[in-house]
């Protein structure tokens, strides 16, 4: 099936930046036009390559925010000492043209065909490829129970607030560093009395996606095999500070 | 450095390039202890000269990749099976 390798490789496509969204005062979504692409699963990510004039070249992997069957948008952090993400939250204006290749990745999906709960558990911009299968569930029409598990520093930085609310899902917010007056959520980094509160009984068999940094990520899953959750129901990606 | 250790996830994008196919969801048995996991679950270093993939459980290093200009060396000696 020489055809079917061929089909199966990775090319560089050229993206043209559609439309630019600020969704805290460090992260942007960017709408991306790209002609041949094909359609994404939730949960995939995307290689973007910036070629400088000089012909220097910075490569970065940033997860789909957008549900599939939607055009594809990413959302992007800026890290202060980044070499891609700050030229992508702040200088980056429709009609920009970088490179793009993917859809990458058939481990951190789903597909909106199992009966099961989903829990999502997010750290920070950990939520983008969480929030692709929250857009798909609402978009798809599934049954599956879903809840956010959703740990940012300040009330500011949560990213896709206000759609949230819309989808359709349990949101269950902790925010780590400050906190708007009056607040009477959850104020702390997860540990377990967090999970045990928030996650679905063990009885349902939940399937869960966690993202986030590889120490956000490790906290949240080891809590929840201590809960009693089989491993194999936890599917996490970690990001790191690539920039 | 934790901070630094991704997972097979993060070199799914160089695995499709290298090899035509879509590996993340491959499951992989370890040479040094014979965990078997999916590739998304192993520990991945970019910041080495090339890419560095260990095992989670026994942190045996079980695939390096090394690019060159025009060719690229891959080491699977710590890999004992890749199932797809």
């Amino acid at each position: 099936m020489a055809g079917a390798a061929v089909l199966g490789r990775l090319t560089w496509l050229a993206a043209e930046v559609a439309a630019v969204r600020q969704e805290t005062s460090s992260v942007r979504t960017l709408e991306l036009g790209v002609p041949g692409w094909s359609e994404h699963r939730a949960g995939q990510h995307v290689d973007i390559r910036l070629t400088a004039e000089d012909g220097y070249q910075a490569q970065r992997s940033y997860s789909i925010a957008s549900a599939p069957g939607e055009p594809l948008a990413i959302t992007v952090e800026r890290l202060e000492d980044g070499e891609v993400s700050p030229y992508l939250v702040d200088q980056v204006r429709e009609g920009d043209r970088f490179e793009v290749r993917g859809p990458i990745g058939g481990y951190f999906v789903w597909d909106g065909d199992e009966p099961e709960p989903v829990l999502l558990v997010a750290g920070g911009s950990g939520v983008v490829p969480l929030m692709a299968m929250a857009r798909h569930r609402a978009h798809a029409g599934s049954a599956a129970p879903m809840r956010l598990l959703y740990s940012s520093r300040s009330w500011d930085d949560v990213i896709y607030r206000e759609e949230l609310e819309t989808l359709g899902l349990d949101v269950v917010h902790t925010l780590t560093r400050e906190q708007p007056e009056g607040w009477k959520g959850y104020a702390r980094r997860i540990d377990d009395e967090l999970l045990l509160e928030v996650a679905f009984p063990v009885a349902e068999s939940p399937r869960v996606y966690v993202c986030g940094s590889t120490r956000f990520v490790d906290a949240a899953a080891d809590g929840l095999v201590r809960l009693g959750y089989d491993p194999l129901w936890i599917r996490t990606e970690r990001f790191g500070a690539t920039g | 450095m934790t901070e630094r250790t991704l997972d097979g996830n993060a070199i799914g994008g160089l695995l499709l390039e290298l090899f035509g196919v879509e590996l993340t969801a491959a499951p992989c048995v370890c040479g040094g202890c014979g965990a078997r996991e999916e590739v998304a679950r192993l520990d991945v270093y970019l910041d080495c000269p090339g890419v560095v993939v260990r095992c989670r459980h026994c942190t045996d290093v079980m695939i390096t990749i090394v690019r060159g200009r025009e060719r690229t060396w891959i080491d699977l000696r710590g890999t004992r099976g890749l199932e797809l």
